[in-house]
């Protein structure tokens, strides 16, 4: 009985996350540290603890992202998340990791090929906001911060999620004739 | 009183009309008043005679003679549903004529400015026929007195609607599809105008200012809004200008003669001649600005402007930077 309060008032708690608009929030004072982006490490293998986004759970900061994907040009090299001259967000292959932290670290320091470093240039609360963005792409987050509208490019026709990998629709289906 | 008390801060009235498309539109608000007003004096005193006269008779013992009353009641309903039919199409009548002479874009080559909503200012660029006397300013629209003006309208993110009601009617503005409207300022002073159409959060505090002067002082400004920001001279202020283009500033905002080429925010080439900052919301004073840059949720929560944590001495440098920007 009290373990199934407890979960009504936490699923509370989450459905008031997700509208939540917090705009005078004082943004993370330190940046993730001692963030790994590979698997491989010399010595035992030492999993470090994952720190939460802090917008992984919030549809409007979600939404927010995407808006900043496009004003800071990330679509520029990425396009919508189907990539272009930049690797695409949508699929599941990370090369620097898909942790909240790695992506946060991958916008402040830039990686090799060019993608430059944002440092002094995002205020560390809209970055985290990409960060929850970029992660709602390839479905990382939960389903309930995702937008439902289709404002931009989808993993396939039909969508009605940002991506929904467990019920792939195919709207359009070519003629056997055409197929290889 | 009436007008008084419709009349908001700075010149922001329909019931004085700086020009002549205002003045259409101020006339059908009194044509609509004045009718308005009579129907319900006609209504009210009908109701009062018709109750004193029952009262009377009531008073004298008179019985009510259903069979005489039965044709009046008739006669009275029938003449009311006329009248009323007859004056709703007086207002619809004058509505549509008002619409019609109001549409009409002037053949004589207008003054041409694009103005397009943004959540929650507006940009406002002066088209030219030579690039380079193409320039864009924000939340103010200078014009010459007594000349036509053409605004060209669009939308970047959601449904906006200018209103500068001393000057002209309302206009939508919409994401992808191009309006105009007209006007004409026939006096030189500063009309207020504001967005008519609820565009979000921030609705309510996206206001535009209209200058409107005489020919020759326009143009001056036009001149001196063509040029680039000129270059910051003293220390405070080119380190000021470092501070602007090494951190979050550059990522939104453009200077021309700058590298800072982002089209996202207003442009501040010539922030310092601005009368107000923020879309209408604050005096464009020294105090205001930094405000503005270090906490601006706190004065338009939601916009799209984030807090900047700078330095004291930043802040300081690039407020003396900013307010050189004349």
């Amino acid at each position: 009985m009290v373990g199934a309060s407890a979960l009504v008032l936490l699923s509370l708690a989450n459905a008031c996350d997700r509208e939540q608009r917090r705009f005078r929030e004082n943004p993370p004072s330190t940046s993730p540290s001692n963030v790994r982006v590979s698997a491989l490490q010399p010595g035992t293998m030492v999993d470090t603890a994952h720190v939460a986004g802090p917008y992984d759970n919030n549809a409007w900061a979600v939404t927010e992202g995407q808006r900043l994907f496009g004003w800071y040009n990330c679509s520029g090299c990425h396009a919508n998340g189907g990539g272009g001259m930049g690797p695409p967000l949508m699929d599941d292959k990370w090369i620097y990791g898909s942790s909240p932290e790695n992506i946060y670290n991958t916008i402040v320091q830039g990686r090799p090929n060019g993608m430059p470093s944002f440092a002094g240039k995002i205020p560390t609360q809209q970055i985290w906001m990409l960060v929850a963005y970029v992660r709602s792409l390839s479905a990382l987050n939960t389903t309930g911060a995702r937008s439902s509208r289709q404002d931009h490019m989808m993993m396939y026709p039909g969508s009605t999620s940002l991506q929904d990998p467990a019920k792939p629709v195919q709207s359009f289906k070519p003629p056997a004739s055409e197929m290889p | 009183m009436l007008q008084g008390g419709l009349r908001g801060a700075l010149n922001q009235s329909v019931l004085e009309a700086s020009g002549p498309q205002a003045a259409k539109v101020e006339r059908l608000w009194w044509i609509a008043f004045t009718t308005a007003a009579i129907v319900y004096v006609l209504t009210m005193g009908a109701l009062w005679f018709a109750a004193r006269r029952a009262r009377r008779r009531e008073l004298r013992g008179e019985l009510l003679d259903e069979t005489a009353a039965e044709p009046r009641m008739t006669r009275a309903v029938t003449w009311g549903t006329a009248a009323t039919l007859v004056i709703l199409l007086l207002f619809l009548g004058a509505d549509l004529l008002v619409g019609r002479t109001l549409s009409p874009i002037p053949k004589k080559q207008p003054l041409t400015i694009e103005v397009t909503g943004h959540q929650w200012w507006w940009e406002v660029a002066y088209a030219d026929t030579s690039p380079h006397g193409r320039f864009t300013t924000a939340n103010e629209i200078h014009v010459p007195v007594g000349e036509p003006v053409l605004l060209v309208l669009e939308a970047q993110d959601v449904i906006h609607s200018i209103w500068v009601p001393n000057l002209a009617g309302k206009k939508d503005l919409i994401p992808g599809y191009t309006q105009s409207l007209w006007f004409q300022a026939d006096t030189a002073g500063l009309y207020r105008g504001q967005c008519a159409e609820f565009c979000g959060l921030q609705h309510a505090k996206m206001a535009l200012q209209v200058v409107a002067e005489p020919r020759t002082k326009y143009e001056e400004w036009a001149a001196g809004q063509q040029k680039p920001a000129q270059n910051a001279t003293d220390p405070v202020a080119s380190r000021g200008r470092e501070v602007f283009l090494t951190g979050t500033c550059v990522m939104c905002h453009a200077i021309e003669g700058t590298s800072a080429g982002s089209h996202v925010g207003p442009d501040l080439t010539h922030l310092a001649s601005r009368r107000t900052i923020a879309a209408g919301t604050l005096p464009n004073t020294r105090g205001a600005l930094a405000g503005w840059i270090v906490d601006p949720q706190r004065i338009k929560p939601g916009v799209h402007m984030p807090p900047n944590q700078l330095k004291p001495q930043d802040l300081d440098a690039l407020l003396t930077y900013l307010q050189t920007l004349k």
